[in-house]
């Protein structure tokens, strides 16, 4: 592959019980794009993450990332080591935990046992984690579990746990689902801030979102590639607007 | 302690062998003995020696005497007697109510001094040799199923000297079963007396072949000195034999894994209602079956006590009433303490190992720590010959008793209104309550069913194992490595689970021995789980990962 | 940090207890009121050895989430290892008096002491193998385990199968291991007399000993940033994998130091009460072993401690006064501590140590729904 994309889904076919999920899925992402992935419920949004994430093993094709490196042999935690974040729907950070702790843990660094064991925090740790809490804006509940935090902040928390992962490569799947416009509009802003040093992908529903983010938009149909392109240009397409009124 | 009983039931269970070998060592003896039986068939009859004795009692029942009943019956009731100290003339008198009769004659005695006679004792294998001997002297009975254990009697004792008397039986006989075990007895007469022509011997042997049982295995490896044809065809015999033994000893073994498969299946299809389709780890499920184990002894105790009548059908109360009371404990268990804990499986283990103990001291309290007698109805003992084959009747019962428990289980699951409220609402619990139904109503009803179905397990095992407040623990383990093998939440898998481990335990038994089978398999389940923890029947699709 | 305190609370209440028990007992006359009788020793060493298996249990189960019901095998097998250097001690003094073979083995006939018993005659020896044969047990059964991702109640069943299978096979007398009867009558530890007194206070005193290392480096475990994975994984598993943690590799280190930490508590156990037998492993008592944790306080090592002690004394108290009762209340002890008492006795005391388990829903149903549905969504 050429040197210059960043990842290459090569034909990829998902099926559970004969019902193809993913149907012989193409698309390639440029190192430092953002790209938004729209298409109805049951498009195969989330497969397709499952599939880079290593959670899904395809049946056929490949997932080609970086210097062809082939994803689909790996699992999750390989490929998170091989920085490609991953941010749920829902957030999922660690409850009992303090915040401190939950941005430690995710931390980039050695992820053995055996290291877990003796690791104490080093200064640049620290001055990493003190940047994280400023740009998260938990830092005066740096010491407070998880758990007692609101719903919003902790989904800035689980941001920051991403940032702390320091990926090339961030997966979002539906960030702005059920958030106010302010908040919508925050979000947007924040995405578009991590992609000046990270390439992001962004599973979005909501088409304001994604005409706020102005990125190439890819709509996924039925398990494959429907139409790609700006947003203007995605949402006059006769096809696309057939695939989301027709139903 | 626990084991003595079930042990004790198992020796009555396998006293057919007993008594066969019994048969099988007095033939032998008879044959070296000194005194041949045929010279005198009263010669052995009073013998000190207990053994000589037994086969004694098996030459006078063959030789055709007439008089053998009428001793023999006399030895049974301890009215045989016979001179203190040896006499070459072996005297034998049967006491009457006023006085001696010579036992060879019948003939009135002038009353010997009884302080000259002794009586001639009857011990175990003396008391097997006369139950023998009373079948071999029914030859003349009107029943054909009598003659025909009369033959099997001169057959298993194949003794030369009743060659005359089976010659007898041949010719009157019109029975083709009778006759042809009859036939078998003359063959194998006739081999051990060592005469007749290489044909008739091979024709003996022919005629032996066609029976491949053990018996017929030692009897024909026991003759020696046969001519070169005669023994050529003897080795091809047993070799024919040994082969069909072996199947049978294979079908043996499957029908005993079969049976033990029904049992587990029957533990097992409460469990894969409320562990398989609720979800609930129900440590107490084996408390459960036990509890239906002692509805089944309550229930023949109070019949026995107040409707003596309905003695052969406590059985059939019982299932109902095991089926209401262990049903009923399962609603009262769901609603005060399961219910609190959906969700939260290793709680949900912990409180019910708990309630275990509970249940188990609760029934130790009331009924006792020992085992409680429950007894088989008429139609349910005994046992049934299929070609090699012994099939006890419970445990036919037992087997059609899980079939049918599956088949209505499934049944209801499938088409009941009960079974399509389970399914709606272990799919999708929110829908089913927008639908209407009452969630909590089906989670009660549903582990109530499941733990109905273990209380008539419990009948069954009452059954064929001990009724004891430990009943439970001994199925529990296997219970749930039915259900995991088979797949949680599949019937079908259950069936086929209980029936892999019946079998497969049955196999592995004769190999490593009872422990070891336990052992290996629990590695078995250890490594099943780790490469197929769904099961080999998983359910598909996004259900199975809620 | 309150977790600090507490562990030095625990820490002094185990040391001072101990010694102020063998002080009562050493130093005082046996009619004086303040006299701490021999039994009385030997029941606190023996509740010290239950607290060191709890120690290890509340270790996985509080903290890796890791509801292990066969813990008790570990603690046998300890328990086994230190049983095979006190048997090779009778030597002569042994009925049939010979000097290297156990009683037990000159009964069934055998005349050449197997190869698996070579070097119990030392002491280090069976130390080490007190904790190395569990570690190898668990390291073999971990690896299996966790590699293949079986986890919640599967992999508590397959831990009750192999206490389960152990027991049956320790059943056997041609295991080498005494069979049904298993090892007693031990006579001398290290050359002390067992039956003296002053022996029972030393290993008191030593299983205090022991157990306060214990609870310190279960304490370091759980509070190095180790132990923080640890936690992440038990609440929230596949969360980790995402991060780029094995938790596999967590769970085995974590279930190894547990059963080394268990294996050490029935070495110290066999020459206390002076016998070992196959029922150690059975079932039961590893899950009774569960139900002391659950009641001091699951996640809380101070809780373990404390349930262990607790529930055995009741447990001494009530068999001896009311036999039958024992079982009604362990079992009640179950359903009311997971119904009323998540968190345990500690969970009275304490309302925010780092390690809280999560607050049981009142209304359970809707909860799972909401638990599941998160759940669901990470998983796929
Ligand atoms: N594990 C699974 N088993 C069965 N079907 C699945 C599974 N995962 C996804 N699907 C199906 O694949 C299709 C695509 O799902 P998904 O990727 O979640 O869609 P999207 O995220 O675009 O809404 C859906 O129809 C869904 O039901
Ligand atoms: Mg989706």
């Amino acid at each position: 592959m050429t040197g210059a994309t960043l990842l290459y889904l090569d034909g990829v076919t998902v099926s559970f019980d004969g019902f193809k999920a993913l149907n012989a899925l193409s698309l390639v992402l440029e190192p430092g794009e953002m790209r938004a992935v729209i298409g109805p419920n049951g498009a195969g949004k989330t497969t397709m993450m499952d599939v880079i994430t290593g959670r899904t093993k395809p049946d056929t094709g490949r997932v080609v990332y970086g210097e062809n490196s082939d994803l689909t042999r790996l699992d999750e935690p390989a490929i998170a080591r091989l920085g490609i974040g991953r941010k749920f729907q829902r957030p999922t950070v660690f409850e009992p935990l303090t915040v401190h702790d939950n941005l430690m843990l995710a931390l980039a660094g050695d992820r053995n046992p055996w290291f877990a064991l003796w690791a104490r925090e080093t200064p640049s740790e620290r001055a990493r984690l003190d940047e994280l809490l400023t740009t998260i804006r938990l830092v005066d509940d740096r010491d407070r579990p998880a758990a007692d935090l609101s719903h919003g902040q902790k989904q800035w928390l689980e941001i920051g746990m991403l940032l702390a992962q320091d990926p090339r490569l961030l997966l979002v799947d539906e960030p702005v689902a059920g958030m106010s416009d302010a908040e919508t509009e925050e979000t947007a802003d924040l995405l578009r801030e991590i992609n000046r040093t990270r390439s992001v992908v962004v599973v979005e529903h909501d088409m304001a979102f994604v005409r706020a983010l102005g990125v190439k938009v890819t709509v996924l149909h039925e398990g494959s590639v429907l139409a790609e392109g700006s947003i203007d240009r995605i949402q006059d397409d006769p096809r696309v607007i057939e695939v989301y009124l027709g139903r | 302690m626990s084991r003595g009983p079930r042990e004790g039931r198992r020796c009555r269970r396998s006293s057919p062998h007993g008594l066969f070998a019994c048969v099988l060592l007095t033939v032998l003896l008879t044959l070296s003995a000194p005194v041949r039986a045929q010279q005198e068939p009263f010669a052995n009859i009073a013998s000190m020696t207990a053994d000589v004795e037994a086969q004694g009692v098996t030459a006078l029942a063959v030789s055709g005497n007439p008089r053998a009943a009428t001793v023999i019956n006399a030895l049974r009731d301890g009215k045989l007697y016979t001179w203190k100290w040896p006499r070459p003339d072996c005297p034998l008198y049967i006491r009457t109510d006023t006085g001696f009769v010579d036992a060879r004659s019948g003939a009135p005695v002038t009353t010997p001094a009884a302080s000259n006679l002794r009586r001639v004792i009857v011990n175990d294998s003396v008391r097997a040799a006369i139950e023998i001997a009373e079948g071999a002297l029914d030859l003349s009975s009107p029943s054909s199923a009598a003659r025909l254990k009369a033959a099997e009697v001169l057959f298993q004792a194949s003794d030369p000297g009743a060659l005359a008397l089976v010659e007898k039986a041949l010719a009157k006989e019109h029975d083709a079963n009778v006759a042809r075990v009859l036939r078998q007895a003359y063959a194998a007469g006739q081999l051990k007396s060592g005469t007749g022509s290489v044909a008739e011997r091979l024709a003996a042997v022919r005629e032996l072949a066609a029976r491949p049982d053990l018996s017929t295995r030692s009897l024909l490896s026991s003759l020696q000195s046969q001519p070169p044809a005669v023994a050529a065809a003897i080795t091809t015999a047993i070799g024919a034999i040994d082969y069909k033994l072996k199947l049978w000893g294979l079908a043996e073994n499957v029908y005993y894994g079969i049976s033990l498969g029904a049992v587990l299946l029957l533990a097992a299809s409460g469990l894969a209602i409320t562990f398989g389709v609720m979800g609930v780890i129900n440590m107490a499920h084996g408390e459960i079956v036990m509890v239906g184990a002692y509805t089944t002894f309550v229930v023949q105790r109070v019949i026995a006590a107040f409707a003596p009548a309905l003695d052969q059908f406590g059985l059939l109360i019982a299932v109902p009433a095991a089926f209401v009371v262990a049903g009923a404990l399962g609603v009262l268990i769901e609603r005060t303490l399961i219910r609190f804990l959906y969700g939260r499986p290793l709680e949900t283990l912990l409180a019910t190992w708990g309630l275990s103990l509970i249940l188990q001291q609760a029934v130790r309290s009331i009924f006792g720590p020992t085992n409680q007698d429950v007894s088989s109805p008429e139609w349910m003992s005994g046992s049934i010959a299929f070609g090699g084959l012994t099939l006890t009747i419970n445990r036919l019962w037992i087997i059609l008793f899980a079939i049918l428990v599956l088949g209505a289980l499934m049944a209801v699951l499938r088409w009941g209104r009960l079974g399509r409220n389970i399914r709606a609402v272990t799919q999708n619990r929110r829908m089913a309550a927008a639908m209407g139904i009452r969630t909590p109503l089906v989670d009660a009803l549903t582990f109530g069913l499941g733990s109905g179905i273990a209380g008539m397990a419990g009948v069954a095992l009452s059954q064929i194992d001990n009724v004891s407040p430990n009943l439970g623990q001994n199925y529990i383990i296997d219970s749930f490595i039915v259900v995991v093998v088979g797949g949680v939440g599949n019937l079908w898998g259950t069936l086929f689970g209980a029936m892999i481990l019946g079998v497969v335990d049955k196999f592995v038994e004769p190999f490593f021995g009872a422990v070891l089978a336990k052992i290996a398999v629990l590695v078995f389940l250890v490594l099943f789980i780790q490469r197929r923890p769904q099961g080999l029947f998983p359910l598909k699709g996004r259900v199975a990962e809620a | 940090m309150r977790a600090e305190r507490l562990t030095v609370v625990t820490l002094g209440c185990v040391l001072g207890g101990a010694v102020l028990l063998a002080a009562l007992n050493l130093l005082t006359a046996p009619a004086s009121d303040l006299h701490a009788p021999n039994f009385v020793i030997s029941l606190v060493g023996k509740y010290l050895c239950y607290a060191i298996l709890a120690l290890a249990i509340d270790l996985v189960w509080g903290y890796a989430g890791i509801l292990t019901l066969g813990h008790g095998a570990f603690f046998a097998l300890g328990g086994y290892a230190m049983g095979m250097y006190l048997m090779r001690q009778i030597g002569v003094r042994g009925v049939y008096a010979n000097p290297t073979l156990p009683d037990f083995m000159v009964f069934i006939g055998w005349n050449k002491l197997p190869w698996y018993w070579y070097g119990f005659d030392h002491f280090w020896f069976a130390v080490a193998m007190a904790m190395l044969v569990p570690g190898i047990l668990a390291f073999a059964f971990g690896w299996f385990a966790f590699r293949s991702r079986v986890s919640g109640v599967y992999l508590s069943i397959i831990t009750q199968a192999l206490t389960y299978a152990l027991m049956l096979a320790f059943f056997r007398n041609d295991m080498g291991f005494g069979g049904n009867n298993g090892m007693t009558d031990f006579k001398e530890i290290l050359g002390f007399p067992l039956n003296r007194e002053t022996t029972s206070v030393g290993l008191m005193l030593i299983t205090a000993l022991v157990l306060s290392a214990a609870f310190v480096l279960t304490h370091a475990m759980t509070g190095s940033r180790f132990g923080k994975v640890l936690i992440a994984v038990r609440d929230t598993e596949s969360r980790t994998r995402f991060l780029g943690y094995r938790p596999e590799s967590y769970k085995l280190v974590v279930w190894l130091a547990s059963a080394m930490i268990a294996g050490i508590g029935g070495a110290l156990y066999v020459p206390q009460v002076g016998i070992i037998n196959p029922s150690e492993f059975a079932p039961g008592n590893s899950i009774e072993a569960v139900i002391w944790v659950a009641v001091g306080g699951r996640g809380t090592l101070a809780g373990a401690v404390l349930g262990a002690i607790l529930v055995n004394l009741a447990k001494t108290m009530l068999t001896s006064a009311l036999p039958e009762v024992w079982l009604f209340a362990i079992g009640a002890l179950f359903i009311l501590v997971t119904l009323f008492l998540p968190r345990g006795i500690m969970g009275l005391f304490t309302t925010c140590l780092p390690a809280v388990v999560p607050e049981a829903t009142p209304d359970a149903v809707p909860g799972i729904a909401a638990a599941k549905s998160a759940a669901s969504e990470i998983a796929g």
